[in-house]
Parts: C-alpha cells; structure tokens; sequence
C-alpha cells in the first residue's frame, strides 16, 4: 500500500471536513451582514407583495444560525475491550483503526474522549496495552473508565495510569465533568468470590448476580459540588460510562440512582450527557437533558428488548460475516449554543449525525435515516 | 405451587443418574439380578422391579400366555410396592362412562356426564413425569447456557463467548431458520450459523452434527424464544 492511498474514511472525512470548512466560512458573515441582508430580501419580497415582513421571525432566524453554528469538535474511541495481544488481535485492529481514523481529522478536535472498557477483564497487560495503543492519538486524550476496566482491582491498576476516574475541566466556555457510573454494590463477599471471579461476573450482561450500576452517594456529592458554582446557562457535558437513565436493567444498560444525577443536572439549560457502555446509537432526551450513546470498536451490542427511548434511531442490524461492522468511532461537535451534533462514524456504513435540532425539536425536525434492518 | 417433597426427591435422583440427560450411552441402565437356577429374569420398566420366568431359560421360545404371565407377575409385584398408585384410574373412569352411556341410551337423559379427557395409557401422565421431563429439558437448556457464555467449552481461541455479542441469545432468531444465508452461499439451519459463529468470531472449530454441544447451543437458544412465531426464511 502506498503512503498516498486513501481509505474510504480519509476521504469521508476530507469531504465532510471541507462541507463544515464552507459552512464556516458561510456563518463568519456577521450577526448584523445577515440581518441587513435578510431585511433586504425580506422587504424586495414585501415590495413584491410575496410575504409579509415579520421582524422577529427574521431576528429568531439569524439567532438560531449564529448558535447552531460549530463551536469546537472532539473524536471519541469507546468500549474497546482489550485482551492481552497474544490471546486476541481482533479487538487490537479495531481500536487501532479508531486511532487512525481520529488522527486522519482534518482539523485536529479539540481532544478525544475515551469512552471506557478498555480492558476486557482489568488485567495490567490489557490496560498497559492500550495506554501504549492511546499514546499514539494526536489529539489529548480524555479518559473514562468502564467496569470491565475496574473490577480486577478495584481501579488500581487504572489509576495508577489514568488518574482519578472522576474529574472535570473547562474548555472554551463548556464545562465537562467526567463520572465514575459504575459503580457496584458488593456482591461478592456473598458469594465468595475471586478478584477474577468478581470481574468476570460484572463482564457478562445477562446474569443476575451482579448489582446494578451507581454513580452513588459519593460521587453525588461531589457532582453538586463540582457544578455548585456555576450559572445555569453555562454549557454543560458529562461523560459517564453507563447511561445515566434506566434502560434495560437485566443488562445493566442502567444506572440505579439516575434519578438522584438527573435531579442535580436538570437545573442547567444546556445539558448533554454522552455515555458508552450500550455499543449502539442511542439516543434519548429527559427534560432539558440530552444523552447520546457511543459505539464500541469491538462489537455492536443488539437493542434490549424493552425500554428503548423512543426518540432514538435504531442503527441496522449488524452483519456478522464483517467483523467491523456495526462499530466504530464519531464526533461530537459541541455548536456555539453548547448543544451538540452527534456524529455516529459507523465502519463500512454511511456516518449518521444525529443533530442538536432533532433532539430539541423533540424528533420533528432533521430526523436521521430510519433503520432499514431493524432488532427484533 | 410446589411439587410435593416425594417428586423432587426423585427428579434428583434420576438427574444424579446420567450427567447429561442426552447422551444416550449415559442413560441408566436396569441391572438384573441373576436367577440361583439360572431362569429367566425380566425386568420392569421402573427399573428396580424384577420376576424369575421358573423353568423358562433365556432364549427358550414362549408362548403368549407365557409371556402374559410374567407380565401380569411383574405389575401385581409392582402394585404391591406401591399400593396408593392409580394406575389406570383414567381409563376405569372412561369405561365407567362408556358402560354409563349405553345404559343410557334409548332414554332421554340428555348427554352423560363427560370425562375431563381422552385416556388411554400412552399419555397417561402425572405431575411428577412431567416434572421430571421439565427438569430434564431445563437440563439441557442450561448446559446449552453454560457453553454459550463459556469460551473454553466452545472450544474458542480469542477468549470470546457467544454472550458477548448475543446476551441472552438476543438477535439469534432461531424462528427464522431455515433461510438463505447470501454469505455462506446457501440455504442455512440454526446450526450452520451457530458453527460458523463458532468459527468465526470465536475461532474455534465447527461443532460435528451430533456433538452434544451443539444440541445443547440449540437447545438454550430456542428457549430464549419461547413464544414467537416461527417465521422460516425472514431475514
Ligand atoms: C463478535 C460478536 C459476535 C459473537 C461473539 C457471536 N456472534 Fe452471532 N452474530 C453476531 C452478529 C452481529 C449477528 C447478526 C445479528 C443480526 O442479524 O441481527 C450474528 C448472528 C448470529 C446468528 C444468526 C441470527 C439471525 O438473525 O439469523 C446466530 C444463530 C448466531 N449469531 C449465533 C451465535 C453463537 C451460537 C455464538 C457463539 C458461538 C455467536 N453467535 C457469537 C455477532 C456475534
């Protein structure tokens, strides 16, 4: 292969970097260039007796294109599930096709997200691995931690590389909080289980022997005091692992005080929540919160069979003679009115945007393409 | 309801038997005990009962009547260990009802009173047989969920299990099989995807047509489904 070859998703994205390059160059008229010429056209229309002039409705319009414009962009890699190299390559190829496609963006965003799960079973050597797999994004990278990474050592091995798993920083007027969700309550001692057996346990979905995830009352704490100073008209986004609503709960696409986190987030007018865990497009919108799922790199998990929101897109099922499809990697881009577009880049499969407007609009307005191969 | 203490004592028992319920060559087998003269020794179908056939030999010819001797020996020895057993209570009401009819006809009674069912000895089940079958098939079901959601057993490379991308067998739909499976090129049973499932994400090797895994695999995923429709060739 040569240096010059392109992938299918270099080129996607040079296109698709080039369409937001004019559209920024569209929206860099100013505030007052659009409004003289919108009240130019608005009264040659009146002249010509088409339409009535509304003022306001022009005003509202030039104020919904100066918010809806892009803000800044990150990347997100998610769920990758590692195993040691030698065991399984399969999952190593997907994460590294996520890091070249993130690194092939052209701009640069602004840092990318790591979803969490990026060890399978919380070992050093899978952890270690894909630190050293992360080290190669350009971008900085932002950690998550997910409970396949945890439940080894309780977090210890993750710390020691990443840091608190509960942090939070500002970047160019949004205030993002990153969240430990998964916690557990002990279930183990009980049972009498080995490290192994506990993080094997909390690996698999379908048995009922685990406990639910939690943000708990801890974390809780800290969340309101984390966001205590702010004005409810910052831009807020936290990432969790799990979602931060209740799903489907014999799966654990679940968070058991979401009610408590909601409550502490719901006084903000701006609010997304971006989440891994569910390896699906998955999107849902409760009050004024907006939550928006993340793909794995290294598999698609199906639709639970209840508790769908109803405001999310099915993407199609997966086919299983591909190992990639059904993964993949995205963008968000974060608008000038901190709500997002959400960019779902879906391998071997157009990308599916879900924007700031579908979700807002309560799913009336730029609804994304139907599932044509829908669960069942 | 709970079944009565007696009926689980001998589902454990029958279970303890064979490890697995579907090998055929595990299933219990009714030894005899040798007759002093060297008779005959015939055993009943409950495997513990037995009777002496006195001066037949094995492999000397029989008549009928001989046969219904031994026949009529083994069931009075098996009603005598269990004399509460109603045995054939469905067909004495039936017959009762039967012989209640024709004395009945020719007057104007109106219908005689009808038995609850059909009887006759094939079907002649009670709760505790049917428990047992219950057990059994659950059995099966759950060493199908066990290998489902176990690398090793599936003979896997990668460490990865079925349960990973199908909890609870989601998106297998069994109903929907037999159907053309464009990438494999042909029309597909139930089987041929969990084998090339097996291959394929989970790098083992494909499962022989009667390996007990596999019926255990197809055993476990049908029940997932209980309920929906059989829709054969949907996609
Ligand atoms: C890495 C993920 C992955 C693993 C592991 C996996 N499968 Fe699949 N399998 C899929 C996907 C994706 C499909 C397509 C599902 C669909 O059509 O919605 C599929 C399809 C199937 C189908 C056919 C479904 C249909 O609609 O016809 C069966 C049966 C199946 N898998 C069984 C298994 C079994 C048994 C195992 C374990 C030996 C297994 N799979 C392991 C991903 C996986």
């Amino acid at each position: 292969m040569t240096r010059h070859h392109k992938s299918i998703e270099t080129r996607h994205y040079e296109e698709r970097a080039s369409f937001f390059g004019d559209l920024e160059r569209l929206s860099n008229m100013s505030r007052r260039g659009f409004l003289e010429i919108a009240g130019l056209s608005a009264g040659i229309a009146a002249a010509k007796g088409l339409v009535t002039p509304v003022g306001f409705q022009l005003i509202d319009m030039a104020q919904a294109a100066e918010s809806n414009r892009p803000g800044f962009s990150f990347a997100y890699i998610s769920d990758a599930h590692l195993y040691k190299k030698e065991l399984n390559d399969r999952f190593v190829r997907s994460i590294l096709k996520a890091v070249d496609d993130v690194n092939a963006l052209d701009p640069q965003p602004d840092f990318v997200l790591f979803g969490g799960d990026l060890a399978q079973l919380g070992q050093k050597e899978e952890l270690d691995l894909g630190a050293q797999i992360l080290k190669s994004v350009k971008a900085p990278v932002k950690m998550m931690v997910g409970e396949h990474d945890w439940f080894l050592d309780m977090g210890e091995h993750w710390r020691g590389l990443f840091g608190a798993p509960q942090y939070s920083f500002d970047h160019k007027g949004v205030h993002f909080v990153t969240l430990m969700s998964v916690n557990e309550k002990d279930f183990w001692t009980a049972h009498g289980m080995t490290p192994a057996q506990r993080m094997q346990t909390v690996a698999g979905l379908d048995n009922g022997t685990q406990s639910r995830f939690e943000v708990g009352p801890e974390g809780r704490e800290w969340l309101k005091n984390d966001l205590a100073k702010l004005d409810k008209a910052t831009p807020v986004v936290v990432f969790s692992h799990s979602p931060l609503y209740k799903y489907y709960k014999n799966w654990n696409f679940w968070t058991d005080d979401a009610d408590e986190v909601q409550a502490i987030l719901s006084r903000f007018d701006t609010l997304t929540v971006i989440h891994g865990h569910t390896h699906q497009m998955l999107t849902n919108r409760i009050g004024n919160i907006h939550f928006h799922g993340l793909l794995s790199t290294a598999w698609p998990w199906p639709y639970a069979p209840t508790g769908l929101p109803s405001l999310t897109v099915q993407m199609n099922r997966a086919d299983p003679f591909n190992a990639f499809d059904g993964c993949g990697d995205g963008q968000v881009s974060v608008l000038m009115s901190g709500m997002v577009d959400k960019l779902y880049n879906l391998w071997n499969r157009d990308p599916v945007t879900i924007k700031a407007s579908y979700l807002s609009s309560y799913g009336f307005k730029d609804r994304p393409p139907a599932a044509k191969l829908a669960s069942y | 309801m709970s079944a009565p203490a007696w009926s689980l004592v001998l589902i454990a028992a029958t279970l303890s038997c064979s490890s697995l319920a579907f090998g055929a060559d595990d299933a219990p087998r009714h030894v005899l005990p040798a007759s002093p003269d060297g008779d005959l020794v015939v055993g009943l179908c409950d495997g513990e009962t037995s009777v002496v056939a006195k001066g037949i030999k094995p492999g000397d010819a029989m008549t009928p009547e001989q046969g219904q001797r031994i026949a009529d020996a083994l069931m009075g020895e098996w009603r005598r260990k269990h004399p509460e057993a109603a045995w054939d209570k469905m067909i004495q009401v039936a017959e009762a009802d039967a012989v209640g009819q024709a004395k009945n006809a020719g007057k104007d009674a109106g219908p005689a009173a009808v038995a609850p069912f059909q009887a006759q000895t094939y079907g002649a089940f009670d709760a505790r047989d049917e428990a047992i079958w219950k057990a059994s098939t659950q059995q099966l079901i759950d060493e199908g969920d066990r290998i489902f959601h176990d690398a090793k057993a599936l003979g896997g490379t990668v460490a990865i299990s079925c349960d990973m991308c199908h909890p609870n067998a989601s998106n297998t739909h069994p109903e929907t099989y037999p159907k053309y499976q464009v990438q494999i090129g042909r029309v597909a049973l139930l089987r041929d995807m969990i084998n090339w499932c097996i291959e394929n994400p989970v790098r083992g090797k494909p499962f022989a047509d009667d390996d007990p895994r596999l019926k255990a695999l197809e055993a476990y995923i049908i029940s997932q489904r209980k309920g929906v429709a059989l829709d054969y060739g949907k996609h």
